[in-house]
């Protein structure tokens, strides 16, 4: 079988796809389902401990909250302190914020069970019937957690310069999966000795394709970067 | 064994259940389960009580479905179940799990049956669906009956392991030393599965009900792993 061929679109170019048969390269899922219509778009923010995922989950809700009906899924929040942080952030509606108990098994919630996190996002999904979007913030975890694509239409990676500057090179699905890597607190990259051009360089190597963001929310506090690729992201809606 | 049984009784089954403790985090908070010489009297009591409801019940939805009912009879199935949990906790707990297994099950075993069942209970208890699903997929009352028994105490036990740390192998085999407890409650389930859901049986277990509330209470001032 050659590992190019010619194939007919059916408009007319007849130009070559390259064919890879490496079965460990990443690409963008061409095939990628389309969100049922008339449901909101869900995307899921996963990450290590303490990399920002709720900081940045308060952010595009600054950076969107004008322009998109939106809620917040957070899963595992242990404390009233963290609880009340998007609420005191008063960046959301509190009704627009439900939380979800994972039973100690953060990645099994987002990944192998979805069924808490489905629940939440359909009774807030009622509640709010033009919802635009949903953000579902997963429980801290490792570096093998990934949304399921039955609960998140996109999925954002967070890690930190923090994290030490060997996390993007060590991959895992979540580094190398994920529709778009957020390299956060780069502001403090040179206290803890991180180099960010390693991090970034070995980010796209590991991605491919896929986008890479390094960001401060100490810096740019509303998110620019990721608020505009959510943007991207988001089906057109129709009228 | 039924297949669907089976399916229903694995952890794996993304129906939702791995959020539940039965009441065990609370009991773990109280201090009442520290060690494994703990969890065979927290379980035996859960599966003669909780664990015989909902055997009782998901025996007597297999039956139904198996049968064919009248319209209006998974609401009177519901409403028994309803009066039967006196606990409001365990009562949305039941609703949570039984509309993941809903949403699972529409996947696996699409039936006529299921629609209807969903049609007069959108949010059903998880007894009821689960029996259902094994009575559509083609399996016995008893068999229903023994899943939902088995998961009465599986689930705590999970929960046990994750909560305390403890050795999963001295875990296990409590759960194994429940077999002819299991075996019982699901036996006696199946004989009154035919019966007219007023008459079905009213296990109850006071301690169980409190806890559940005693749970939902603590999570408005400080947050617990799972959702019950």
């Amino acid at each position: 079988m050659p590992a190019e061929h010619d194939h007919h679109h059916g408009h007319g170019h007849g130009h070559v796809h390259p064919v890879s048969f490496d079965p460990t390269k990443t690409e963008p899922d061409h095939y990628a389902p389309a969100p049922t219509a008339g449901r909101a778009y869900r995307i899921g923010i996963g990450g290590p401990v303490g990399s920002g995922k709720t900081a940045l989950t308060a952010a595009l809700c600054r950076a969107l909250g004008g322009e998109l009906n939106l809620a917040v899924v957070t899963n595992d929040i242990y404390t009233t302190e963290d609880a009340d942080f998007l609420r005191r952030a008063g960046v959301l509606a509190p009704e627009r914020i439900a939380a979800v108990q994972t039973g100690a098994c953060p990645h099994t919630a987002i990944r192998d069970d979805i069924t808490a996190n489905l629940d939440a996002v359909e009774q807030l999904e009622e509640r709010f019937p033009a919802l635009d979007l949903v953000i579902i913030e997963s429980g801290g975890d490792n570096l093998t957690a990934v949304f399921s694509r039955g609960l998140a239409d996109s999925q954002v990676f967070v890690v930190d310069v923090a994290g030490g500057d060997k996390v993007p090179r060590k991959g895992g699905p979540g580094v190398t999966t994920a529709d778009l890597l957020v390299i956060n607190k780069i502001d403090i990259a040179h206290l803890v000795g991180a180099d960010l051009g390693v991090m970034t360089s070995d980010a796209h190597r590991m991605r491919g394709e896929l986008p890479v963001i390094a960001q401060s929310l100490v810096d740019t506090p509303d998110a620019p970067d990721v608020a505009q690729w959510v943007r991207s992201v988001l089906p057109v809606r129709a009228g | 064994m039924d297949l669907s049984a089976l399916i229903l009784a694995d952890s794996r089954f993304p129906g939702g259940g791995h959020v539940h403790s039965g009441g065990l985090e609370e009991a773990v908070s109280r201090g009442l389960v520290t060690t494994e010489a703990d969890l065979p009297g927290f379980l035996l009591s859960r599966l003669r009580t909780a664990g015989a409801l909902s055997a009782a019940f998901a025996a007597a939805s297999a039956h139904a479905a198996g049968r064919g009912v009248h319209s209006g009879h998974w609401r009177r199935l519901d409403q028994e179940l309803d009066a039967r949990t006196p606990s409001p906790a365990q009562r949305v707990a039941s609703r949570a799990q039984g509309r993941g297994t809903a949403r699972a099950g529409a996947v696996a075993w699409p039936s006529p049956v299921l629609t209807a069942l969903l049609a007069e209970t959108p949010r059903p208890h998880h007894p009821i669906v689960c029996g259902a699903l094994v009575g559509i997929a083609g399996g016995e009352p008893a068999e229903a009956a023994s899943a939902v028994a088995y998961l009465a105490v599986s689930g705590p036990a999970s929960a046990a392991v994750r909560l305390l740390g403890l050795d999963p192998f001295a875990v296990n085999a409590v759960i194994a030393r429940l077999g002819a407890e299991v075996r019982a409650v699901a036996g006696a389930a199946a004989d009154v599965a035919g019966l007219d859901p007023v008459d079905l049986p009213a296990p109850g277990s006071p301690a169980l009900d409190l806890f559940a509330e005693a749970h939902a209470r603590h999570h408005e001032e400080e947050v617990r792993l799972f959702a019950s």
